[in-house]
């Protein structure tokens, strides 16, 4: 056993979050080390060249809403972040049509108009409506869950800041937001639009990442994460990152090695060490104990408390709670190396198209169809896609006239029937080609390499439990005060001096660095 | 092309965007490469034994020390040392030089060179000006020119063949980034805009306009006459007028120079200090989002770089005013270029910027920086 050295605080995990707790937390003069298993940080968030010459956002692969509190906080412009505009998303339809949202409101308007008058202006109102709804909920993602069954006076202000937060809402806006926290997607869009596949597309932002239909209760809350992007307005912080996801890990990374944590790669933990209910240190998968006086965990609820940490330092309640947090995860991707640009039937030839998202789900039909498969432990036929060729918004990840494309596929369920094998996996790559070929007929005999990432690959590789892209489902009764259980939603654990920072943790999910953020303002507060 | 505004620019139609939105184009000159259609500049061609020395009678910069094939920014004054106009000097051979100038100057050009050996002609129209900027300016203008140009350093030049045409490349531009000018005879320009384009199909190349040039040259610190400061040849009043050391140009002046127009004055103003600095300024976003959140509203940003007089305060008093700002979408940053009474003009001063909320003047925190604020190291590289 080596000498053990002693640190302020150790962070388990190099994903983005727990980069961002530890860039916080050396900027406040800190002592920090940050623990990755893999050899490169990121967490979901790499760049990996799979391919020579190709370079791929293997799992996540857009910036949603990176909060711009940390951008600037951790100035991570100057460690390198770009965030390049993603204007478009192109839906191609069955009938040959495609229905496309472009960079200028007013071109999307008259696009829309193609399908339905009516719809066309209605995105407007509807645009609107969604501001206010997006501008009542933003605040929450920066506020560390109160407890509401607390009486102390610390949770009463808290809880008081939100009910004060939505009382000034009004009547009609509150009645407006308690819809869209408790209907479905596609019920919530049917009071607005007519256009099908307008409302698939809208609906989709609903789904990713869940285990739900657009038709299930609970998904149009999610349809406001869009529009929290648009009211960080110009500040754009939604996009992609110039050189794949990857490059936003390095940005925090850098940001948080010149405020000098030391980050540590190939450095797994297996273990949290608990001594007197406290937590002292790690100990390594080689066997090396290193100790801190704070151990941060930014792995998911389950890995951290189940695995590292062990349920006999944790009381019952706690375990069962964590137990049944859900993260089933519902989605895969399929990366490709491609000779030449896809040429889609709808809209022929290269163009502005090919350098937005292509989103397959022409109907509300087509997207619960492809739940049905999920429900019953198969992968979808006919999948909802969303896809990006990075290469054609940053030309250095492939090779001059080459080019890869993304393909976030939904649903891939990790409980298959049967389990994923390596034959599993190939269908699943069949099925998703197969499907996109019949939209872009060039595809298939496109392809130089193909790497396809099941919920199983996730987890194998990423270590997310069930390969849930947002460390647990981003569903009503698993956010804010219950995430990822009642009482411990602030971070803080059973053990003394282990903290969470990771997506399980309120507000969770995507590429936002807001748990891991929050987790570091709440061990500072509390004069760790 | 989707889309066509033009600006005007020197007697032409310049475009401003060729898409809808400039954004795609502004990327493009930080992330792949953008070409610009420059040719609206003013251009001189200045040869003859005393060429040189004209050029060191009217420019601050030492032209004995511009060997051939090197490129100099240069402004230059008047006899009271207010700056008339600021351009580049490119040494063509040892007796021929080319002046660019964003405003006409061949009667300037003219009465300084009474006496000396040499001709002026105005070729503005007879050459035309294409501005490759951006990180992958230099490999798509190898793949056109079939060169190598890893050995032309920056604020150099060189010949080179662009589908079959001569042209001459500087590496210089308005962008403060890694990027090349290439001077063609006009007659023959189109050709050489299209093998450019061709060139960098592969490279994410993109035509850009003068709205993406406005936000990369307030990053870059550039400044721009009419906007930034006013000709002392237009200038109606005293106070509209420049030195140099005003418009912190202060290392383009060689004040050990026998002579030049201007340079009594400019050493008088070395001696004691100038009165104005030209700095950036950095609004503070938290400052920022208070103002709006206090209407209701999230933070409203420029989308496009501003070209007005706003007032800068320290402590309610006006210690100078910014000319031209926009928010950085690389930086994310709110940033603008300012004149600066000579005590504030320190990188670091804290100072109130004039913002409209809601149609209300309102003043936002804001922070003097050194120019420019980006820099990036491939610029030189």
């Amino acid at each position: 056993m080596s000498i053990p050295s002693t640190w302020d605080v150790i962070v388990i995990g190099g994903g983005h979050n727990g980069l961002v707790t530890a860039a916080y937390l050396a900027r406040a003069g800190k002592k920090v080390l940050v623990l990755e298993r893999r050899y490169c940080v990121g967490g979901a968030a790499v760049t990996e060249e799979i391919f020579p010459g190709f370079k791929f956002s293997v799992f996540s692969y857009v910036v949603s809403l990176l909060r711009p509190e940390i951008i600037r906080d951790l100035d991570l412009p100057r460690h390198g972040l770009e965030i390049l505009p993603l204007e478009s998303t192109v839906t191609p339809l069955d009938n040959g049509d495609y229905l496309a949202g472009w960079g200028d409101p007013d071109k999307t308007r008259r696009e829309i108009a193609r399908h339905s008058l009516r719809d066309a202006e209605a995105m407007t109102e509807f645009g609107r409506l969604m501001h206010h709804m997006a501008q009542a909920v933003k605040p929450i993602l920066g506020m560390v869950p109160p407890d509401p069954t607390s009486l102390s006076p610390r949770e009463l202000t808290g809880l008081l800041r939100v009910g004060r937060h939505f009382k000034d809402l009004g009547a009609e806006r509150f009645h407006a937001l308690y819809k869209l926290m408790t209907m479905s997607s596609a019920d919530y869009l049917d009071e607005w639009f007519e256009t099908d596949g307008l409302k698939a597309t809208k609906s989709a932002s609903g789904i990713i990442g869940t285990f739900l239909g657009p038709r299930s209760p609970g998904t149009a809350y999610v349809l406001l994460h869009h529009y929290m992007g648009e009211i960080d307005g110009s500040f754009r912080a939604w996009g992609f990152a110039k050189g794949g996801t990857g490059a936003i890990s390095e940005s925090i990374a850098g940001a948080a090695r010149r405020f000098g944590a030391e980050i540590r790669t190939d450095a797994g933990v297996s273990k949290v060490l608990v001594r007197r209910g406290g937590a002292a240190g790690v100990v390594l998968d080689n066997g090396d104990e290193l100790r801190a006086r704070v151990v941060v965990s930014s792995l998911d609820p389950h890995r951290t408390f189940l695995q590292l940490v062990g349920e006999d330092h944790l009381p019952d309640e706690f375990v069962g709670d964590i137990r049944r947090f859900k993260f089933r995860g519902s989605s895969g991707k399929v990366n490709l190396a491609l000779g030449e640009l896809p040429n889609f039937t709808c809209l022929p030839g290269v163009g502005p198209h090919l350098r937005g998202a292509i989103s397959i789900s022409p109907s509300i039909d087509y997207l619960e169809r492809a739940y049905d498969d999920a429900k019953y432990g198969e992968f979808s036929k006919a999948p909802y896609m969303d896809v990006i060729i990075p290469s054609m918004i940053d030309p250095g990840m492939a090779p001059p006239g080459k080019h890869v494309m993304s393909i976030f596929v939904q649903y891939a369920p990790y409980h298959l029937n049967g389990g994923w094998t390596d034959a599993k996996r190939e269908a699943f790559g069949d099925a998703v080609v197969d499907t996109l070929t019949r939209y872009a007929p060039n595809l298939k005999q496109a392809i130089l390499h193909r790497q396809v990432v099941t919920p199983a690959d996730i987890e194998r590789t990423t270590g997310l439990t069930e390969g849930n892209i947002f460390q647990g489902e981003l569903s009503l009764h698993q956010l804010f005060f219950l995430r990822p259980a009642p009482r411990w939603a602030q971070y803080r654990t059973p053990v003394r001096h282990l903290y969470q920072c990771g997506a399980g943790t309120h507000p969770g999910g995507g590429i936002m660095g807001a748990s891991g953020r929050l987790a570091a303002l709440r061990i500072l507060g509390d004069g760790r | 092309m989707e889309g066509f505004a033009w600006r005007r620019w020197a007697g032409y139609t310049a475009a401003s965007v060729y898409e809808l939105t400039h954004e795609r184009e502004y990327h493009a000159v930080r992330s792949s490469a953008a070409l610009f259609d420059v040719t609206p500049l003013y251009k001189y061609l200045i040869r003859g034994r005393d060429a040189a020395r004209l050029l060191d009678r009217v420019v601050t910069r030492d032209i004995a020390k511009c060997r051939v094939g090197q490129v100099l920014y240069t402004p230059w004054c008047d006899g009271r040392g207010k700056v008339i106009d600021d351009g580049t000097v490119s040494r063509l051979d040892e007796t021929t030089f080319r002046m660019t100038a964003a405003d006409p100057n061949i009667r300037w050009l003219q009465l300084n060179a009474s006496g000396l050996e040499c001709t002026i002609e105005d070729v503005s129209e007879r050459i035309a000006a294409l501005s490759l900027q951006g990180p992958l300016s230099r490999v798509i203008l190898e793949h056109a020119c079939e060169q190598d140009l890893a050995a032309l350093k920056f604020f150099r030049l060189t010949t080179a063949k662009i589908a079959g045409v001569t042209v001459t490349i500087s590496r210089t531009g308005y962008t403060g980034d890694l990027g090349y000018e290439v001077w063609v005879d006009a007659a023959r320009a189109l050709p050489v805009w299209d093998g450019l384009i061709a060139a960098g199909r592969h490279y994410g190349i993109t035509p850009a306009g003068l709205l993406a040039l406005d936000l990369v040259r307030n990053e870059a610190g550039l400044l721009l006459i009419d906007v930034d400061y006013i000709s002392a040849h237009h200038a109606l009043i005293e106070s509209q007028t420049s030195t140099p050391y005003e418009l912190s140009l202060g290392w383009t002046v060689a004040l050990d120079k026998e002579r030049f127009n201007g340079r009594d004055a400019l050493v008088a103003e070395a001696s004691r200090g100038p009165a104005w600095r030209f700095m950036g300024i950095e609004v503070d976003w938290d400052a920022l989002e208070r103002l709006y959140a206090d209407v209701g509203l999230p933070p409203k940003l420029p989308t496009t770089a501003w070209r007005a007089s706003v007032p800068l305060y320290v402590g309610g008093v006006q210690v100078g005013y910014a000319t031209s700002g926009c928010w950085s979408p690389l930086l994310k940053r709110y940033i603008a270029l300012a004149h600066l009474e000579g005590p504030y003009g320190q990188p670091d001063t804290v100072v109130e910027m004039e913002i409209t909320v809601e149609h209300r003047r309102k003043r936002a925190g804001a922070t003097v920086r050194a120019l420019p604020f980006f820099n990036p190291p491939r610029k030189r590289a």
